[in-house]
């Protein structure tokens, strides 16, 4: 049992950390509330989901970016999904990163907006290890017979 | 009576990652859910067809309940929508609902991610119950359920209304048989004067 109270501090310090240093927001707190026994893996199928999405997006926007005559309206379109679902998921960076791209967009200022796409693949990247780490800490809580504490 | 304590909502949503959350949300707060991801499925799944659209409205056998033109017989008691969407926006598939005969009863919620005070009247005017910011909460779905009830109470009157209006059914029976007098001219030059005086009773 020591050693599940050791696991279960280390993952609440750590998701504790992710919030103070601001890549998470209440929002995938919210998200942790919803995941039960009816659906016990809800948060890491909505990380997946995101990892996915993001990846797509961004490809996308290095596409658009890398046109001779840069379509910025579709550019645009992307950075205004990937805001959409960082801001779902509660990943406030991403979502930061995302009105600054969009500003760049409607100036259609191609410098800003790379400038602001390696920014957003940095804090996607940063996001997904984090994450990912998080998500191994509750396998070796669940894998030791505990159970995942509720983070308020 | 007792079977209608569950509520059926549909939710529209592009967006495969806020479909995941509110359907979520939505089985949370105990309703049934269906997701689609695009405001012409969601006509689709309303049984209602874009182009059909005009033409179903018109049909004189509507009934109030929606249960007519699912094509699956469910009823669906909200449809909550993202406004933000390409192709059909949340706001052009609250107008399809509310200017059909057969679905303009249904309660419709919009979300947004984005607070645009000019976007949120506009939909609250177009018979919008609900305008939700995203992104949703639990919280937020607390306020689907008195939209629904009310609903429900309006469908269990509805019985009550038709026997009121059983008098008042002449004006409908005459626009069928309007029509049948249209059939009726070409018929006519056969029995002119029958046909005129049946048409009316």
């Amino acid at each position: 049992m020591d050693v599940v109270n050791q696991m279960q501090r280390q993952f609440v310090d750590y998701s504790t950390s992710l919030h103070r240093e601001g890549i998470l927001d209440d929002q995938f707190t919210q998200l942790q509330k919803l995941q039960d026994e009816n659906s016990p893996d809800f948060v890491v199928e909505v990380a997946s989901l995101f990892f996915e999405d993001c990846e797509k997006l961004i490809n996308n926007m290095a596409r658009a970016l890398e046109q001779q005559g840069v379509d910025f309206k579709q550019v645009d379109a992307s950075v205004h999904q990937l805001k959409g679902s960082s801001s779902s998921i509660g990943a406030v960076q991403v979502k930061n990163v995302c009105i600054a791209f969009r500003s760049f967009c409607e100036a259609q200022n191609r410098e800003g907006c790379l400038r602001c796409l390696q920014q957003v693949t940095h804090e996607y990247s940063l996001l997904k290890n984090k994450l990912q780490t998080l998500f191994r800490l509750e396998q070796q809580i669940l894998a030791a017979g505990g159970s995942i504490p509720v983070i308020e | 009576m007792a079977a209608d304590s569950e509520f059926h909502v549909l939710a529209v949503d592009d967006s495969i990652i806020d479909r995941k959350l509110i359907e979520r949300l939505l089985k949370t707060s105990s309703f049934q859910v269906t997701t689609v991801d695009s405001g012409s499925k969601a006509l689709e799944f309303l049984g209602l067809h874009e182009d059909d659209g005009i033409i179903n409205t018109n049909t004189p056998s509507v009934s109030p309940n929606n249960h007519q033109w699912c094509l699956q017989e469910v009823e669906v008691n909200l449809v909550i929508t993202d406004y933000c969407m390409p192709g059909m926006t949340g706001y052009d598939l609250l107008k399809k609902i509310k200017e059909s005969s057969s679905l303009k009863n249904i309660p419709v919620v919009i979300m947004s991610s984005e607070n645009v005070p000019s976007r949120i009247s506009r939909c609250l005017e177009e018979g919008a119950e609900e305008f939700l910011l995203k992104p949703v909460r639990l919280s937020d779905l607390n306020k689907l359920r008195p939209h629904m009830l009310k609903t429900k109470i309006k469908d269990h009157q509805e019985p009550e209304k038709q026997d009121k209006e059983e008098k008042q059914q002449q004006p409908q029976s005459n626009n069928n048989n309007r029509k049948a007098m249209e059939e009726g001219i070409s018929t006519e030059k056969i029995r002119p004067r029958l046909n005129g005086i049946t048409a009316m009773v």
